[in-house]
Protein backbone atom coordinates (compact mmCIF):
# COMPACT_ATOMS: atom_id res chain seq x y z
CA UNK A 1 0.00 0.00 0.00
CA UNK A 2 1.15 3.63 -0.92
CA UNK A 3 -0.22 6.56 0.93
CA UNK A 4 0.01 9.92 0.01
CA UNK A 5 -0.24 12.86 2.49
CA UNK A 6 -1.33 16.35 1.64
CA UNK A 7 0.96 16.52 -1.06
CA UNK A 8 1.42 19.71 -2.71
CA UNK A 9 4.01 20.75 -5.33
CA UNK A 10 4.95 24.04 -6.99
CA UNK A 11 7.21 24.57 -9.92
CA UNK A 12 8.31 28.33 -9.19
CA UNK A 13 5.17 30.26 -8.31
CA UNK A 14 2.90 27.35 -10.13
CA UNK A 15 1.11 25.30 -7.70
CA UNK A 16 0.45 22.05 -9.67
CA UNK A 17 -0.62 19.97 -6.96
CA UNK A 18 -2.93 21.42 -3.85
CA UNK A 19 -2.42 19.37 -1.45
CA UNK A 20 -3.51 15.96 -2.33
CA UNK A 21 -4.53 12.59 0.10
CA UNK A 22 -4.58 9.30 -0.98
CA UNK A 23 -4.23 5.97 -0.25
CA UNK A 24 -3.36 3.36 -3.05
CA UNK A 25 -4.15 -0.34 -2.40
CA UNK A 26 -2.44 -3.22 -2.90
CA UNK A 27 -3.66 -5.93 -5.45
CA UNK A 28 -5.58 -3.35 -7.08
CA UNK A 29 -5.49 -1.23 -10.37
CA UNK A 30 -5.30 2.41 -8.67
CA UNK A 31 -5.82 4.24 -11.78
CA UNK A 32 -5.28 8.61 -11.55
CA UNK A 33 -7.37 10.07 -13.99
CA UNK A 34 -7.59 13.98 -15.05
CA UNK A 35 -7.43 16.33 -17.97
CA UNK A 36 -4.01 16.74 -20.14
CA UNK A 37 -1.72 19.03 -17.71
CA UNK A 38 -3.69 17.91 -14.43
CA UNK A 39 -0.77 16.67 -12.46
CA UNK A 40 -0.76 13.27 -12.95
CA UNK A 41 2.78 12.70 -13.95
CA UNK A 42 4.01 14.98 -11.72
CA UNK A 43 2.16 13.37 -8.93
CA UNK A 44 3.18 9.91 -10.33
CA UNK A 45 7.10 11.11 -10.11
CA UNK A 46 6.66 12.42 -6.71
CA UNK A 47 4.95 9.08 -5.90
CA UNK A 48 8.36 7.22 -6.97
CA UNK A 49 10.42 10.08 -5.59
CA UNK A 50 12.04 11.41 -8.85
CA UNK A 51 10.37 14.82 -7.68
CA UNK A 52 10.14 16.09 -3.89
CA UNK A 53 6.85 17.14 -3.11
CA UNK A 54 7.19 20.73 -1.94
CA UNK A 55 4.97 19.60 1.48
CA UNK A 56 3.87 16.27 2.34
CA UNK A 57 4.91 12.69 2.53
CA UNK A 58 4.88 9.47 0.40
CA UNK A 59 4.19 6.35 2.71
CA UNK A 60 5.17 3.07 0.91
CA UNK A 61 4.01 0.82 4.06
CA UNK A 62 5.43 2.40 7.18
CA UNK A 63 8.28 4.10 5.33
CA UNK A 64 8.26 7.17 4.67
CA UNK A 65 10.23 7.86 1.49
CA UNK A 66 10.51 11.70 1.34
CA UNK A 67 12.71 11.04 4.85
CA UNK A 68 14.94 8.59 3.05
CA UNK A 69 18.74 8.61 2.30
CA UNK A 70 19.98 8.25 -1.33
CA UNK A 71 21.03 4.37 0.05
CA UNK A 72 17.67 3.58 1.85
CA UNK A 73 15.87 4.95 -1.46
CA UNK A 74 17.98 3.05 -3.63
CA UNK A 75 16.66 -0.42 -1.48
CA UNK A 76 12.99 0.38 -2.07
CA UNK A 77 13.68 1.06 -5.89
CA UNK A 78 14.55 -2.69 -6.31
CA UNK A 79 11.14 -2.89 -5.33
CA UNK A 80 9.30 -0.27 -7.82
CA UNK A 81 8.92 -1.01 -11.79
CA UNK A 82 7.76 1.97 -13.69
CA UNK A 83 6.60 2.52 -17.45
CA UNK A 84 7.33 6.37 -18.31
CA UNK A 85 5.01 8.40 -20.83
CA UNK A 86 7.86 8.61 -23.49
CA UNK A 87 8.87 4.87 -22.77
CA UNK A 88 12.35 5.66 -22.26
CA UNK A 89 13.60 2.68 -23.76
CA UNK A 90 17.37 2.68 -23.91
CA UNK A 91 17.60 3.27 -27.31
CA UNK A 92 21.12 1.96 -28.50
CA UNK A 93 20.11 -1.60 -27.06
CA UNK A 94 18.22 -4.07 -28.51
CA UNK A 95 14.60 -4.83 -27.06
CA UNK A 96 16.25 -8.08 -24.96
CA UNK A 97 19.25 -6.11 -23.45
CA UNK A 98 16.66 -3.57 -22.41
CA UNK A 99 14.18 -5.96 -20.44
CA UNK A 100 17.93 -7.73 -19.14
CA UNK A 101 19.32 -4.17 -17.88
CA UNK A 102 17.81 -4.79 -14.67
CA UNK A 103 18.70 -7.97 -14.14
CA UNK A 104 22.34 -7.18 -15.23
CA UNK A 105 23.07 -4.87 -12.81
CA UNK A 106 20.67 -6.20 -9.86
CA UNK A 107 20.48 -10.13 -9.76
CA UNK A 108 23.01 -12.59 -9.14
CA UNK A 109 21.35 -14.95 -12.21
CA UNK A 110 23.54 -17.07 -14.16
CA UNK A 111 22.99 -16.17 -18.20
CA UNK A 112 21.17 -18.95 -19.22
CA UNK A 113 18.63 -17.99 -15.82
CA UNK A 114 18.47 -14.12 -16.77
CA UNK A 115 17.25 -15.11 -20.52
CA UNK A 116 14.95 -17.18 -19.01
CA UNK A 117 13.75 -14.74 -17.39
CA UNK A 118 13.41 -11.94 -19.98
CA UNK A 119 12.23 -14.67 -22.67
CA UNK A 120 9.72 -15.33 -19.85
CA UNK A 121 8.39 -11.55 -19.59
CA UNK A 122 8.66 -10.61 -23.32
CA UNK A 123 6.23 -13.50 -23.47
CA UNK A 124 3.79 -12.30 -20.84
CA UNK A 125 3.84 -8.63 -23.07
CA UNK A 126 2.78 -10.98 -26.22
CA UNK A 127 5.95 -10.06 -28.01
CA UNK A 128 8.25 -13.19 -28.92
CA UNK A 129 10.14 -12.78 -31.40
CA UNK A 130 11.36 -9.07 -31.20
CA UNK A 131 14.41 -9.74 -29.07
CA UNK A 132 16.88 -8.38 -31.54
CA UNK A 133 15.35 -5.76 -32.54
CA UNK A 134 15.85 -1.75 -31.37
CA UNK A 135 13.33 0.14 -30.20
CA UNK A 136 13.48 2.48 -32.95
CA UNK A 137 12.90 -0.38 -35.61
CA UNK A 138 9.25 -1.63 -33.19
CA UNK A 139 6.07 -0.15 -33.29
CA UNK A 140 4.78 2.54 -30.54
CA UNK A 141 2.29 -0.36 -29.11
CA UNK A 142 5.11 -2.87 -28.99
CA UNK A 143 7.37 0.29 -27.47
CA UNK A 144 5.10 0.11 -24.66
CA UNK A 145 4.73 -3.58 -24.18
CA UNK A 146 8.65 -3.93 -24.28
CA UNK A 147 8.80 -0.69 -21.15
CA UNK A 148 6.33 -2.91 -19.24
CA UNK A 149 8.52 -6.26 -19.84
CA UNK A 150 11.47 -3.99 -18.67
CA UNK A 151 9.37 -2.38 -15.27
CA UNK A 152 8.17 -5.74 -14.24
CA UNK A 153 11.63 -8.07 -14.74
CA UNK A 154 12.41 -8.25 -11.17
CA UNK A 155 9.09 -8.64 -9.88
CA UNK A 156 8.28 -5.30 -8.59
CA UNK A 157 5.76 -5.15 -5.72
CA UNK A 158 5.18 -2.02 -6.79
CA UNK A 159 4.25 -1.11 -10.37
CA UNK A 160 3.87 2.37 -11.96
CA UNK A 161 2.29 3.52 -15.26
CA UNK A 162 2.49 6.60 -17.36
CA UNK A 163 -0.18 6.43 -19.64
CA UNK A 164 0.13 3.12 -20.74
CA UNK A 165 -2.06 3.34 -23.85
CA UNK A 166 -1.61 6.70 -25.34
CA UNK A 167 -1.48 6.48 -28.91
CA UNK A 168 -2.41 3.04 -28.98
CA UNK A 169 -5.99 1.81 -31.06
CA UNK A 170 -8.52 0.51 -28.83
CA UNK A 171 -7.67 -2.77 -29.15
CA UNK A 172 -4.00 -2.71 -28.62
CA UNK A 173 -4.84 -0.44 -25.62
CA UNK A 174 -7.29 -2.92 -24.29
CA UNK A 175 -4.92 -5.79 -24.54
CA UNK A 176 -2.19 -3.61 -22.48
CA UNK A 177 -4.98 -2.93 -19.82
CA UNK A 178 -5.39 -6.54 -19.08
CA UNK A 179 -2.13 -7.47 -19.08
CA UNK A 180 -1.01 -4.54 -16.85
CA UNK A 181 -3.84 -5.58 -14.65
CA UNK A 182 -3.36 -9.55 -14.59
CA UNK A 183 0.20 -8.67 -13.62
CA UNK A 184 -1.63 -7.00 -10.33
CA UNK A 185 -3.92 -9.60 -9.57
CA UNK A 186 -1.18 -11.88 -10.03
CA UNK A 187 1.09 -10.99 -8.37
CA UNK A 188 -1.20 -8.71 -5.72
CA UNK A 189 1.32 -5.86 -6.11
CA UNK A 190 0.47 -2.14 -5.89
CA UNK A 191 -0.32 -0.72 -9.29
CA UNK A 192 -0.76 2.95 -10.15
CA UNK A 193 -1.56 3.97 -13.79
CA UNK A 194 -2.22 7.82 -15.38
CA UNK A 195 -4.59 7.41 -17.87
CA UNK A 196 -7.31 9.64 -19.38
CA UNK A 197 -8.59 6.38 -21.64
CA UNK A 198 -12.05 6.09 -20.73
CA UNK A 199 -11.71 2.09 -21.73
CA UNK A 200 -9.61 1.76 -18.79
CA UNK A 201 -11.10 3.21 -16.37
CA UNK A 202 -14.34 1.35 -17.01
CA UNK A 203 -12.25 -1.86 -17.19
CA UNK A 204 -9.63 -1.97 -14.76
CA UNK A 205 -10.28 0.83 -12.65
CA UNK A 206 -10.61 -0.86 -9.25
CA UNK A 207 -9.77 2.36 -7.49
CA UNK A 208 -9.86 5.85 -9.61
CA UNK A 209 -8.34 8.97 -8.21
CA UNK A 210 -9.69 12.02 -10.40
CA UNK A 211 -7.10 14.69 -10.38
CA UNK A 212 -8.53 18.49 -11.89
CA UNK A 213 -6.11 21.42 -11.97
CA UNK A 214 -4.04 19.92 -9.08
CA UNK A 215 -6.79 18.95 -6.46
CA UNK A 216 -8.17 16.09 -5.73
CA UNK A 217 -11.73 15.77 -7.09
CA UNK A 218 -13.23 12.46 -7.09
CA UNK A 219 -12.32 9.00 -5.53
CA UNK A 220 -14.03 5.86 -6.31
CA UNK A 221 -14.12 2.85 -8.02
CA UNK A 222 -15.44 1.95 -11.93
CA UNK A 223 -19.19 0.52 -10.64
CA UNK A 224 -19.30 4.29 -9.25
CA UNK A 225 -18.35 6.23 -11.75
CA UNK A 226 -21.99 5.79 -13.36
CA UNK A 227 -23.73 6.54 -10.55
CA UNK A 228 -21.49 9.79 -9.12
CA UNK A 229 -23.13 13.34 -9.61
CA UNK A 230 -19.94 14.58 -9.35
CA UNK A 231 -20.00 16.90 -12.69
CA UNK A 232 -16.35 18.02 -13.19
CA UNK A 233 -15.70 13.74 -13.55
CA UNK A 234 -18.97 13.45 -15.85
CA UNK A 235 -17.70 16.18 -18.12
CA UNK A 236 -14.54 14.69 -18.12
CA UNK A 237 -15.61 10.90 -18.61
CA UNK A 238 -18.28 11.61 -20.92
CA UNK A 239 -16.69 14.20 -22.75
CA UNK A 240 -18.54 13.59 -26.46
CA UNK A 241 -22.03 13.68 -27.19
CA UNK A 242 -21.99 9.87 -28.15
CA UNK A 243 -20.91 8.81 -24.86
CA UNK A 244 -23.33 10.96 -23.20
CA UNK A 245 -26.10 9.10 -24.86
CA UNK A 246 -24.53 5.69 -23.73
CA UNK A 247 -24.34 6.87 -20.13
CA UNK A 248 -27.88 7.81 -20.55
CA UNK A 249 -29.14 4.28 -22.12
CA UNK A 250 -26.85 2.78 -19.40
CA UNK A 251 -28.91 4.40 -16.59
CA UNK A 252 -32.43 4.32 -17.78
CA UNK A 253 -31.91 0.49 -18.15
CA UNK B 1 27.65 35.73 -12.73
CA UNK B 2 30.14 35.01 -9.43
CA UNK B 3 27.29 33.23 -7.77
CA UNK B 4 26.95 31.27 -10.57
CA UNK B 5 30.49 29.55 -10.90
CA UNK B 6 29.54 28.99 -7.10
CA UNK B 7 26.76 27.15 -8.03
CA UNK B 8 27.76 25.15 -10.59
CA UNK B 9 30.80 24.20 -8.67
CA UNK B 10 29.23 23.26 -5.55
CA UNK B 11 26.82 21.29 -7.87
CA UNK B 12 29.35 19.66 -9.76
CA UNK B 13 30.93 19.16 -6.16
CA UNK B 14 27.94 17.23 -4.90
CA UNK B 15 27.62 15.22 -8.40
CA UNK B 16 31.26 13.82 -8.02
CA UNK B 17 30.67 12.87 -4.09
CA UNK B 18 27.11 10.85 -5.12
CA UNK B 19 29.45 8.99 -7.84
CA UNK B 20 32.08 8.03 -5.71
CA UNK B 21 30.52 5.31 -4.31
CA UNK B 22 30.46 1.30 -4.49
CA UNK B 23 28.83 0.31 -8.02
CA UNK B 24 25.81 -1.24 -8.31
CA UNK B 25 27.50 -4.57 -10.40
CA UNK B 26 31.53 -4.60 -11.10
CA UNK B 27 30.85 -6.71 -14.34
CA UNK B 28 28.52 -3.50 -15.99
CA UNK B 29 30.63 -1.09 -14.84
CA UNK B 30 33.64 -2.38 -16.61
CA UNK B 31 31.83 -3.15 -19.99
CA UNK B 32 30.63 0.43 -19.64
CA UNK B 33 33.96 1.68 -19.00
CA UNK B 34 35.42 -0.90 -22.10
CA UNK B 35 33.24 0.67 -24.37
CA UNK B 36 34.00 3.81 -23.74
CA UNK B 37 37.99 3.44 -23.18
CA UNK B 38 37.28 2.08 -27.09
CA UNK B 39 35.06 4.92 -28.10
CA UNK B 40 37.61 7.47 -26.67
CA UNK B 41 40.86 5.82 -27.40
CA UNK B 42 40.22 3.64 -30.53
CA UNK B 43 38.12 6.91 -31.96
CA UNK B 44 40.10 9.36 -31.40
CA UNK B 45 43.79 7.70 -32.34
CA UNK B 46 43.06 9.34 -36.39
CA UNK B 47 42.38 12.55 -35.47
CA UNK B 48 45.26 12.39 -32.81
CA UNK B 49 47.76 11.14 -35.30
CA UNK B 50 46.79 13.17 -37.95
CA UNK B 51 47.06 16.51 -35.66
CA UNK B 52 50.51 15.73 -33.97
CA UNK B 53 51.79 14.87 -37.28
CA UNK B 54 51.50 18.06 -38.92
CA UNK B 55 52.04 20.03 -35.52
CA UNK B 56 55.73 18.57 -35.37
CA UNK B 57 55.82 19.20 -38.93
CA UNK B 58 54.67 23.20 -38.77
CA UNK B 59 57.22 23.74 -35.17
CA UNK B 60 60.26 21.79 -37.68
CA UNK B 61 59.56 24.30 -40.35
CA UNK B 62 58.65 27.53 -38.61
CA UNK B 63 61.53 27.05 -36.00
CA UNK B 64 63.97 26.47 -39.14
CA UNK B 65 62.60 29.66 -40.64
CA UNK B 66 63.58 31.65 -37.15
CA UNK B 67 67.31 29.88 -36.51
CA UNK B 68 67.59 31.40 -40.51
CA UNK B 69 71.42 32.28 -40.84
CA UNK B 70 71.89 32.75 -36.36
CA UNK B 71 74.39 30.87 -34.74
CA UNK B 72 72.24 28.70 -33.81
CA UNK B 73 73.24 25.25 -34.69
CA UNK B 74 70.61 23.29 -37.24
CA UNK B 75 70.32 20.51 -35.19
CA UNK B 76 68.68 22.69 -32.57
CA UNK B 77 65.38 21.40 -34.40
CA UNK B 78 65.88 18.36 -33.46
CA UNK B 79 65.62 19.63 -29.91
CA UNK B 80 62.92 22.04 -30.53
CA UNK B 81 60.48 20.07 -32.04
CA UNK B 82 60.78 17.26 -29.10
CA UNK B 83 60.53 19.17 -26.18
CA UNK B 84 58.08 21.75 -27.18
CA UNK B 85 55.43 18.51 -28.47
CA UNK B 86 56.10 16.53 -25.13
CA UNK B 87 55.87 19.80 -22.79
CA UNK B 88 52.93 21.59 -24.50
CA UNK B 89 51.97 20.54 -27.67
CA UNK B 90 51.34 16.79 -27.22
CA UNK B 91 49.35 17.05 -24.09
CA UNK B 92 47.21 20.72 -24.43
CA UNK B 93 46.76 20.13 -27.99
CA UNK B 94 45.44 16.55 -28.02
CA UNK B 95 43.26 17.42 -25.03
CA UNK B 96 42.11 21.05 -26.79
CA UNK B 97 40.96 18.13 -29.56
CA UNK B 98 39.18 15.74 -27.44
CA UNK B 99 37.19 18.37 -25.79
CA UNK B 100 36.02 18.93 -29.39
CA UNK B 101 35.77 15.21 -30.07
CA UNK B 102 35.07 13.50 -26.94
CA UNK B 103 33.45 16.21 -24.94
CA UNK B 104 31.44 17.21 -26.72
CA UNK B 105 30.19 13.97 -27.33
CA UNK B 106 29.62 12.76 -23.69
CA UNK B 107 27.85 16.07 -22.84
CA UNK B 108 25.47 15.17 -25.96
CA UNK B 109 25.05 11.21 -25.22
CA UNK B 110 24.25 11.86 -21.07
CA UNK B 111 22.09 14.84 -21.81
CA UNK B 112 20.39 12.80 -24.39
CA UNK B 113 19.87 10.13 -22.05
CA UNK B 114 18.71 12.86 -19.42
CA UNK B 115 15.95 14.22 -22.03
CA UNK B 116 14.64 11.03 -22.81
CA UNK B 117 14.24 10.12 -19.31
CA UNK B 118 16.57 7.21 -19.54
CA UNK B 119 18.37 8.62 -16.63
CA UNK B 120 15.30 8.40 -14.68
CA UNK B 121 14.39 5.07 -15.51
CA UNK B 122 17.48 3.97 -14.44
CA UNK B 123 17.36 5.87 -11.42
CA UNK B 124 13.97 4.18 -10.41
CA UNK B 125 15.51 0.62 -11.36
CA UNK B 126 17.63 1.46 -7.97
CA UNK B 127 20.72 2.72 -10.38
CA UNK B 128 23.41 5.21 -9.15
CA UNK B 129 23.25 7.44 -12.29
CA UNK B 130 25.73 9.71 -11.41
CA UNK B 131 28.10 6.92 -10.81
CA UNK B 132 27.08 4.66 -13.67
CA UNK B 133 27.28 8.06 -16.08
CA UNK B 134 30.55 9.71 -14.86
CA UNK B 135 33.20 6.82 -13.15
CA UNK B 136 32.97 4.57 -16.64
CA UNK B 137 34.08 7.25 -18.28
CA UNK B 138 36.46 8.96 -16.12
CA UNK B 139 38.27 5.95 -15.45
CA UNK B 140 38.19 5.38 -19.50
CA UNK B 141 39.78 8.83 -20.17
CA UNK B 142 42.47 8.64 -17.12
CA UNK B 143 43.51 5.61 -18.64
CA UNK B 144 43.39 6.37 -22.21
CA UNK B 145 43.94 10.10 -22.57
CA UNK B 146 47.69 9.35 -21.55
CA UNK B 147 48.15 7.04 -23.84
CA UNK B 148 47.02 8.85 -26.79
CA UNK B 149 49.41 11.61 -25.41
CA UNK B 150 52.22 9.82 -25.37
CA UNK B 151 51.37 8.63 -28.59
CA UNK B 152 50.82 12.50 -30.31
CA UNK B 153 54.38 12.76 -29.16
CA UNK B 154 56.00 10.47 -31.00
CA UNK B 155 54.27 11.22 -34.00
CA UNK B 156 55.31 14.92 -33.49
CA UNK B 157 58.63 14.20 -33.54
CA UNK B 158 57.72 12.37 -36.43
CA UNK B 159 56.38 15.23 -37.78
CA UNK B 160 59.09 17.09 -37.45
CA UNK B 161 61.73 14.70 -38.64
CA UNK B 162 59.17 14.31 -42.24
CA UNK B 163 59.24 18.19 -42.65
CA UNK B 164 62.58 18.44 -42.21
CA UNK B 165 64.72 15.77 -43.16
CA UNK B 166 63.29 14.67 -46.61
CA UNK B 167 62.82 18.83 -47.59
CA UNK B 168 66.41 19.05 -47.03
CA UNK B 169 66.46 21.41 -44.27
CA UNK B 170 68.76 19.35 -42.03
CA UNK B 171 70.33 15.83 -42.55
CA UNK B 172 69.22 12.44 -40.35
CA UNK B 173 71.85 12.44 -38.76
CA UNK B 174 71.45 16.31 -37.08
CA UNK B 175 67.62 15.75 -36.52
CA UNK B 176 68.62 12.64 -34.62
CA UNK B 177 71.51 14.08 -32.89
CA UNK B 178 69.03 17.21 -31.88
CA UNK B 179 66.32 15.14 -30.49
CA UNK B 180 68.74 13.15 -28.55
CA UNK B 181 70.03 16.05 -26.66
CA UNK B 182 69.59 17.71 -23.74
CA UNK B 183 66.95 15.38 -22.40
CA UNK B 184 64.79 15.75 -19.45
CA UNK B 185 62.95 13.11 -18.69
CA UNK B 186 61.16 15.61 -15.81
CA UNK B 187 59.80 17.23 -18.83
CA UNK B 188 57.76 13.40 -19.46
CA UNK B 189 56.62 13.72 -16.05
CA UNK B 190 55.12 17.43 -16.84
CA UNK B 191 53.25 15.86 -19.83
CA UNK B 192 51.81 13.35 -18.19
CA UNK B 193 50.70 15.50 -15.08
CA UNK B 194 49.11 17.75 -17.56
CA UNK B 195 47.15 15.03 -19.79
CA UNK B 196 45.80 13.44 -16.31
CA UNK B 197 44.72 17.17 -15.28
CA UNK B 198 43.13 17.63 -18.74
CA UNK B 199 41.16 14.22 -18.93
CA UNK B 200 39.94 15.13 -15.84
CA UNK B 201 38.79 18.09 -16.58
CA UNK B 202 37.24 17.39 -19.97
CA UNK B 203 35.39 14.02 -18.49
CA UNK B 204 34.05 15.67 -15.92
CA UNK B 205 32.74 19.09 -17.44
CA UNK B 206 31.58 17.74 -20.61
CA UNK B 207 29.48 14.89 -18.05
CA UNK B 208 28.51 17.63 -15.75
CA UNK B 209 27.20 19.79 -18.47
CA UNK B 210 25.29 16.58 -19.89
CA UNK B 211 23.90 15.40 -16.77
CA UNK B 212 22.15 18.44 -15.90
CA UNK B 213 20.29 19.36 -18.97
CA UNK B 214 16.64 20.56 -19.28
CA UNK B 215 14.17 20.90 -22.06
CA UNK B 216 14.85 20.69 -25.40
CA UNK B 217 17.04 20.55 -28.78
CA UNK B 218 18.49 24.16 -28.57
CA UNK B 219 19.50 23.50 -24.83
CA UNK B 220 21.01 20.08 -25.39
CA UNK B 221 22.92 21.76 -28.18
CA UNK B 222 24.52 24.41 -25.95
CA UNK B 223 25.29 22.03 -23.29
CA UNK B 224 27.47 20.48 -26.09
CA UNK B 225 28.71 23.35 -26.95
CA UNK B 226 29.43 24.91 -23.28
CA UNK B 227 31.12 21.14 -23.01
CA UNK B 228 33.48 22.41 -25.60
CA UNK B 229 34.01 25.62 -24.47
CA UNK B 230 34.32 25.81 -20.93
CA UNK B 231 37.00 22.37 -21.12
CA UNK B 232 39.24 24.36 -23.78
CA UNK B 233 39.24 27.16 -20.89
CA UNK B 234 39.91 25.17 -18.15
CA UNK B 235 42.69 23.24 -19.95
CA UNK B 236 44.37 26.20 -21.04
CA UNK B 237 44.11 28.08 -17.46
CA UNK B 238 45.29 24.95 -15.55
CA UNK B 239 47.81 24.27 -18.44
CA UNK B 240 49.41 28.01 -17.25
CA UNK B 241 48.69 26.85 -13.57
CA UNK B 242 50.88 23.59 -14.27
CA UNK B 243 53.86 25.47 -16.06
CA UNK B 244 53.31 27.82 -13.11
CA UNK B 245 54.38 25.23 -10.56
CA UNK B 246 56.26 22.49 -12.52
CA UNK B 247 58.58 24.65 -13.81
N1 LIG C 1 9.56 19.94 -14.54
C1 LIG C 1 8.56 20.85 -14.55
N2 LIG C 1 8.82 22.16 -14.38
C2 LIG C 1 7.84 23.07 -14.37
N3 LIG C 1 6.54 22.79 -14.55
C3 LIG C 1 6.21 21.52 -14.73
C4 LIG C 1 7.19 20.47 -14.75
N4 LIG C 1 6.56 19.29 -14.95
C5 LIG C 1 5.25 19.59 -15.06
N5 LIG C 1 5.03 20.91 -14.92
C6 LIG C 1 3.72 21.56 -14.96
O1 LIG C 1 2.83 20.84 -14.16
C7 LIG C 1 1.54 20.75 -14.75
C8 LIG C 1 1.08 19.32 -14.76
O2 LIG C 1 1.87 18.56 -15.64
P1 LIG C 1 1.77 17.00 -15.79
O3 LIG C 1 2.84 16.57 -16.70
O4 LIG C 1 1.71 16.38 -14.45
O5 LIG C 1 0.37 16.84 -16.50
P2 LIG C 1 -0.36 15.49 -16.85
O6 LIG C 1 -1.59 15.45 -16.01
O7 LIG C 1 0.56 14.35 -16.76
O8 LIG C 1 -0.78 15.75 -18.35
P3 LIG C 1 -0.78 14.74 -19.61
O9 LIG C 1 -2.05 13.96 -19.51
O10 LIG C 1 -0.81 15.65 -20.76
O11 LIG C 1 0.45 13.91 -19.53
C9 LIG C 1 1.65 21.36 -16.14
O12 LIG C 1 1.03 22.61 -16.10
C10 LIG C 1 3.13 21.53 -16.36
O13 LIG C 1 3.37 22.74 -17.03
MG1 LIG D 1 1.47 13.05 -18.08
Amino acid sequence: MIRADKIKKSFGSAEVLKGISVELEQGKNNLIIGRSGAGKTVFLKILVGLFMPTVGDVWYGDTNICQLNKKELKAIRREVGMLFQGNALFDSMTVEENVRFPLDMFSNMTRGEKQKRVDLCLEQVTLKGSNKKYPGEISGGMQKRVGIARAIVLNPKYLFCDEPNSGLDPKTSITIDELISDITKENNITTVINTHDMNSVMEIGDKIVFLHLGELAWIGSKDEVLESDNELLQDFIFASPFLQKLRNAALNR
Amino acid sequence: MNLNIFYHFGRFLLLVKQSLTRPENFRMYWNETMRQMNDIGIGSLVIVGLISLFIGAVTAVQFSYQLGDSFVPMYYIGYIVRDSTIIELAPTITCLVLAGKVGSNMAAEIGGMRQKEHIDAMEIMGVNTASYLFLPRLIAALFTIPLLVSLAAFIGVGGGYLASVPTGILSDADFVLGVRSFFEPYNVFIMYVKAFVFAFLLTSVSCYQGYFVKGGSIELGQASTNAVVFSDILILFFDFLIALLLT
